[in-house]
């Protein structure tokens, strides 16, 4: 009775905040679900009959979790997925309430979740799932936590009591995860890249030390920041052999990344319409956790063809005759792959970066002095800067060596797309990095002047 | 001319951006000719330290602080303290800031030492101070304006200097050392301890150049120091303007940490 009108509330709650403009209601219903019931998470959850999978981690939960969801579809499934940014237990809720009839019964079968990495032991027990993500653990949103090590020590609480029947897909090129998926009782399934590389280590490594005894690892291969094949030197931890893994990997522009992997789908040729080596991570994670429900190869092959980039996660767009990607910004790591990734291409670039610091972009803007921006340096054909905190990015690419004359500031976000647009001239390729908040902005600019590629992301 | 600056802990605290102060420094010494060396000093170094003309250290979690904590226990906590005591050029943020005092307290009752440089101790509170901060401080910049410094606070540890210890500056806006005093930072000789990140010279372009001059004076002479050309500062004041506009139009932006 209590979960009916906590459905019922929250569902009218949903229609008036859509009414009213708020935000597309991503979280508000939820919220108020919860007041009439606290457990209306885990009830409407239980309804499932194929249970939930949970996606978290600081980097690539979106994508991740949009790649699992199509694979999961070409499967046959009906997963229901929360909405990018509503991932908090209001933002879960809401996305089941949208599916549920009144009495909690819902149109989908199984759940998808991408959570919060700061939220996940709560969701975990409120909603049970058969199988958990765990993408990479990097420094963000530093003003939130305030510290790397505590994610981490939560997640380890409460992952170390799962009962043996879940799945946890782990990243064995992240030590720290790595680590971690070892002394889990619970079935790990280890992703890993294993092609060949190079072993320069990068300044980011918050999580270079062995996890067992504090020495510094050693590292064959360096993927990027912390990530990739290393050993401990007193030999007591080293990467483990991972269960699916990518041997070779190649680029054709920021199009394609055409991927050889092998698991225990067998060996399989893959094309990625999205670029980054972070991306191939993501996809890594997405089989992992469709293979550990017992998703057939050919269920990704189908889904993998098919991918599309979201809004902002490198997102390739026309308009008014230019080119433009959009990649999302919002942690040291990030930035200096996506700065890598298009800088991969030959040729000078053309930039608008626009650093917002409301509440979802991180108030603490000097993780901009942790990315790797001097790789800009003399790459910078213009750089045009905006955002709450464009101050902060137009001195932050001065003392990364871009000349004085390339960088020019705007003072909405909207003047900004235009000066970049205006700056590349019809034809070229123009590179948009917003942070998340600025984004948002952008797609409603988008949405207004008819270029939005779909909506409102699913 | 040439400076040597010291990235010391580089790889344990370095959680905020705090490495943009050591870029700061150096492409402001270029920018003037002046040749930089860059060293990374970490845990474990026995190096004496008074060769250097600037040393820079950074904030960082609880594991890296004790572990700093630890090694300045031994040589290389007496080779900082005599650089110091040389008039080495010296820029601290926040856990390194306060193991530059007598100890650090932690919220559990560990006493982490420290080497006392600052006549001052560190206890840690149950309150985060978290959000923009406006310092003003006794130094002056070339034209003889007192100089504000603006940055950001992000520290439970609380802060109290014994009488007798100089302040970096009085607080304007924010919490300062300990929220009650209305005191931010330390300084002895040319060492400087502070909570301002941000990072803090980025914003500060007078406070890098008040720096550079005292390295500069120390290894050539006051009057290379008195000379050193000024720069083109306009983008740094104008993002630091833009800071204490905001703060002033909205008062200062803090954040939902516990």
């Amino acid at each position: 009775m209590r979960l009916t009108s906590a459905v019922a509330a929250g569902k009218i709650a949903r229609v008036v905040s859509r009414r009213l403009g708020l935000g597309g209601g991503s979280s508000v219903p939820g919220v108020v679900a919860a007041r009439v019931d606290p457990d209306a998470l885990g009830k409407l959850a239980s309804g499932l009959p194929f249970g939930s999978l949970l996606v978290t981690g600081t980097n690539g939960k979106t994508t991740t979790s949009r790649i699992l969801a199509a694979i999961l579809r070409e499967a046959g499934w009906h997963p229901v997925h929360n909405r990018t940014g509503a991932n908090l237990a209001s933002g879960l809720t809401t996305a089941l309430l949208e599916s549920a009839n009144l009495v909690g019964r819902n149109r989908a079968d199984c759940a998808l979740f991408e959570v919060d990495e700061a939220v996940m032991p709560r969701i975990r027990e409120q909603v049970r799932p058969r199988v958990i993500v765990l993408t990479n653990l990097f420094r963000d949103q530093l003003d939130r936590y305030g510290e790397v090590d505590y994610v981490a020590s939560l997640w380890q609480r409460s992952l170390l009591s799962l009962p043996r029947d879940v799945t946890v897909a782990v990243n064995a090129d992240d030590p720290a995860l790595a680590a971690l998926g070892q002394r889990l009782r619970s079935r790990v399934l280890f992703y890993g890249i294993s092609a060949p590389g190079s072993n320069s280590l990068d300044r980011f490594a918050d999580s270079k030390d062995c996890p067992i005894c504090g020495q510094p690892l050693q590292y064959t291969v360096v993927r990027y920041a912390h990530l990739g094949t290393y050993a401990c030197p007193s030999g007591d931890f080293r990467r483990p052999t991972p269960d699916i893994t990518v041997q070779s990997i190649a680029t054709r522009g920021l199009d394609e990344t055409i991927i050889e992997s092998t698991g225990p789908f067998g060996a399989r040729r893959w094309t990625l319409k999205i670029p980054g080596l972070f991306n191939v991570y993501n996809l890594l994670a997405a089989v992992a956790g469709a293979t550990a429900l017992g998703v057939s190869g050919d269920a990704i092959d189908r889904a993998v063809a098919t991918f599309q980039a979201a809004f902002g996660r490198f997102e390739r767009l026309e308009v008014d005759g230019r080119i433009v990607y959009f990649a999302l910004v919002k942690n040291p790591v990030g930035m200096t792959e996506v700065l890598r990734t298009i800088l991969h291409e030959p040729g000078d670039k053309g930039f608008v970066i626009l650093i917002n610091d409301n509440l979802a972009d991180g108030t603490d803007v000097s993780w901009l002095w942790d990315a790797d921006l001097e790789l800009l340096g003399n790459r910078c054909q213009f750089a045009v800067v905006g955002g709450t905190r464009v101050g902060d990015i137009a001195v932050r690419l001065k003392y990364a060596g871009v000349p004085p004359e390339r960088i020019s500031t705007v003072e909405s976000i909207a003047e900004g797309l235009d000066a970049g647009l205006g700056s590349i001239g019809a034809g070229g390729t123009l590179y948009v990095l917003p942070t998340y908040t600025a984004m948002f902005e952008l797609r409603q600019i988008a949405t207004r002047r008819g270029f939005a590629g779909r909506f409102w992301e699913n | 001319m040439r400076l040597t600056i010291c990235h010391l802990y580089a790889s344990g605290m370095n959680v905020y951006g705090d490495r943009g102060n050591v870029i700061v420094l150096a492409q402001r010494c270029r920018w003037r000719d002046i040749e930089v060396r860059i060293v990374e000093r970490g845990v474990g170094e026995t190096d004496p330290m008074h060769d250097y003309d600037l040393i820079i250290a950074g904030g960082g979690q609880d594991r890296d602080q004790i572990a700093v904590s630890d090694d300045l226990q031994g040589v290389a906590g007496v080779a900082l303290r005599n650089a110091i005591e040389d008039d080495v050029v010296l820029l601290a943020i926040c856990g390194t800031y306060q193991l530059l005092g007598h100890y650090f307290k932690t919220g559990g009752g560990v006493v982490l030492p420290g080497i006392g440089v600052f006549d001052a101790w560190t206890e840690a509170g149950s309150r985060r101070f978290i959000g923009d901060t406006l310092v003003k401080t006794n130094l002056h910049d070339k034209e003889g304006r007192t100089l504000e410094l603006v940055g950001f606070e992000n520290h439970s540890g609380r802060t109290f200097l014994k009488l007798g210890c100089e302040a970096l500056g009085t607080t304007v806006i924010g919490a300062g050392n300990n929220g009650e005093d209305n005191r931010e930072g330390a300084v002895y000789r040319n060492a400087f301890g502070t909570y301002l990140h941000g990072p803090i010279l980025p914003k500060n372009p007078s406070f890098a150049d008040e720096l550079i001059r005292r390295a500069v004076a120390r290894r050539y002479g006051t009057d290379s120091a008195r000379t050193l050309p000024p720069l083109d500062d306009s983008a740094e004041l104008n993002a630091h303007r833009r800071i204490v506009d905001r703060i002033q139009r909205r008062g200062r932006v803090k954040s939902g940490a516990t």
